[in-house]
């Protein structure tokens, strides 16, 4: 007799074919967070609170209650769920345009006041929904369809750090950036993931794990080119680790 | 006999909703309500409810969303430009089905206009404040003891129709105070009970079936834009049947009708009593809620009889005299007596506006 040792989690449909591009590593945060709420018996009280871009793609995809969010406005609509149902486990599933540039006052407040959820955030650097625009997190020199001679810091900023300033705030309890661009990041994400979602089943106050992801798409890069672009480039400029985890 | 308490109109409003179960409220600080998110501030930890100081307009109004996703009653306030911003949170609680109760106390406009009482924002209230065409149930009083009776049948309205309803108030019902009688504060069985009616809302699985707070199409494929549109369609047109509600006085005999809505209609009020000892045979038509709008008011008037309509409201340019304007159909003359948004209204322009019909 065989063991099955490994298998769909229970929080993503049955027979779902995801609704990501071939390549988006949407599908692998997903089924890290599916796996880490099944291995903590989360999964049936468990709500996320969508963003709106491609994370609304979720919606597909994840089995488990869930409230839509306008764009931006996750963290506002998480702080008030949770602090009306505190026994529910809440965690928004938010992209770098939903919650650092539309919702960023909202991300920052909610991080602020130590609202006891968590946020998945999926970094990929770009609007990819839309089909490509510059992100806050947008490298600079990058092509976007909005930046088409390259980010420049006179004319745009520099990328944001969502992780670097929220650890400028005293109140969160979490912050964390990994990435699932390889099999060994990939556990240590799921450890963060099982960690913010620990911190608040005990009431620690607001925690936060950043996926550094891709955008094979709107990259306009190859699946493998793309994860090559992650190791090589991007986590140059958004290193991993544990900022906090008090 | 019921205690009479002499309150102003922000808590007034703030203190029945408590009374109907409210136990989440988010607002931002803007006048003339300051005096309501203050009293929810105070009030809230008392009853084991919520009280959020938004970081913003739009969050305050989101998360007012997200307490009706968890199945709270919910509720939100502004005045004018901060309802201008709370709107997108709004057109999601009408594409959500979302019972909010969201307080308009008007002020000047457009843009910040002045802190002074107003009746700018009619078309902004009746005609959708967000985009995609929804409507909300509004209900506008005139005195506060009116205010603390709709703010509690809001909260009845929204959770029967599970939409956001609105309370069209001004900065003068909101400042001024004046005798009112509560009503018995639901027990906390009955404020979990209504909770716990709330089957769809959001809350973990725990072994049933999935629970989806979510404008109906796009990615949620139970529903597609049209079906959700039409049923609402529906909706709205059931409400111009069920709804209306409206306040006659002396029309039976009127040649003259002043109508007026919220504060101005009890200034139109005191308007016809006086022109009524003048000899001028004047009625009055005052909407108690604006939308849906009391069409049959109108429909049942005597056009043979009428010299005309006096439409009085705290707007430049008028609102609500364009709604009555379509239903007479040029069945009888129209005037108008109007006020900017941030000045009240004096009754003698109405005794003005009525007399020139008597010429």
């Amino acid at each position: 007799m065989m063991e099955k040792v490994y298998f769909r989690p229970a929080g993503i449909f049955d027979g779902t074919v995801t609704g990501f591009c071939p390549g988006c590593m949407h599908s692998s945060v997903c089924k890290i967070v599916c796996e880490a709420l099944d291995e903590l018996g989360q999964l049936d009280n468990a709500c996320y609170v969508q963003g709106v871009g491609c994370c609304g793609l979720a919606v597909t995809y994840l089995n488990m209650d869930t409230v839509a969010a306008p764009h931006g406005r996750a963290c506002a609509i998480a702080s008030s769920f949770k602090r009306c149902s505190p026994e529910t486990l809440v965690f928004t599933y938010q992209g770098d345009g939903d919650l650092a540039a539309i919702g960023l006052a909202e991300t920052m407040s909610a991080a602020n006041r130590g609202e006891n959820f968590t946020v998945i955030f999926v970094n990929n650097g770009i609007y990819g929904m839309t089909g490509g625009q510059m992100a806050p997190t947008t490298l600079l020199g990058a092509k976007t369809t909005t930046t088409p001679y390259g980010r420049n810091e006179a004319e745009h900023g520099s990328p944001m750090h969502m992780c670097e300033l929220i650890n400028q705030l005293d109140a969160p309890a979490y912050i964390a950036r990994v990435t699932c661009a390889d099999v060994p990041n990939a556990r240590k994400a799921k450890a963060a993931v099982r960690k913010a979602f620990q911190y608040q089943l005990e009431g620690r106050g607001f925690s936060f794990v950043e996926f550094v992801s891709n955008c094979p798409t709107n990259w306009g890069m190859s699946p493998l080119e793309s994860l090559d672009h992650v190791h090589n480039v991007i986590l140059k400029e958004f290193p991993l680790g544990e900022f906090r985890a008090k | 006999m019921a205690e009479k308490i002499f309150m102003k109109g922000c808590e007034a409003v703030a203190e029945t909703a408590v009374r109907a179960g409210c136990r989440f409220f988010a607002g931002y600080p803007i006048t003339p309500q300051n005096d309501v998110p203050e009293y929810f501030a105070r009030r809230m930890p008392q009853v084991n409810g919520v009280f959020i100081q938004g970081e913003s307009e739009v969050a305050s109004a989101n998360m007012a969303y997200g307490a009706a996703a968890a199945g709270v009653r919910s509720m939100t306030s502004s005045s004018s430009c901060g309802i201008s911003l709370k709107s997108e949170a709004i057109s999601w609680m009408a594409g959500a089905n979302l019972p909010v109760v969201i307080a308009n106390f008007q002020r000047g406009g457009p843009g910040i206009g002045t802190i002074q009482p107003a009746q700018q924002d009619y078309n902004q209230a009746t005609k959708a404040s967000g985009n995609g065409g929804f409507r909300m149930l509004v209900l506008s009083p005139s005195t506060l003891q009116e205010a603390v009776d709709m703010t509690w049948r809001a909260f009845e309205l929204a959770d029967k129709y599970s939409k956001p309803v609105m309370l069209l108030m001004d900065g003068f019902t909101g400042t001024m105070m004046e005798p009112v009688v509560l009503p018995e504060p639901l027990g906390e069985e009955q404020v979990a009970a209504i909770r716990a009616s709330k089957t769809w809302a959001a809350r973990g699985r725990h072994g049933g079936p999935q629970h989806k707070v979510m404008c109906g199409p796009g990615l949620d494929t139970r529903i597609s834009q049209a079906q959700m549109n039409e049923r609402d369609a529906e909706l709205y047109e059931s409400w111009k049947q069920t709804e209306v509600e409206y306040e006659e006085y002396m029309t039976e005999d009127a040649e003259i009708v002043v109508t007026a809505y919220g504060i101005t209609g009890r200034i139109a009020k005191s308007a016809v009593g006086m022109l009524r000892a003048e000899g001028v045979k004047a009625g009055l038509i005052r909407p108690l809620k604006v939308y849906p709008f009391p069409e049959q008011a109108f429909e049942k008037l005597d056009f043979a009889r009428l010299r005309g309509i006096v439409c009085a409201e705290m707007s430049i340019p008028a609102q609500y005299a364009e709604d009555v304007r379509n239903v007479v159909r040029g069945r009888t003359g129209i005037v108008t007596a109007l006020s900017s948004g941030g000045e009240v209204l004096d009754r003698a322009q109405i005794l003005e506006a009525a007399r020139s019909l008597m010429k």
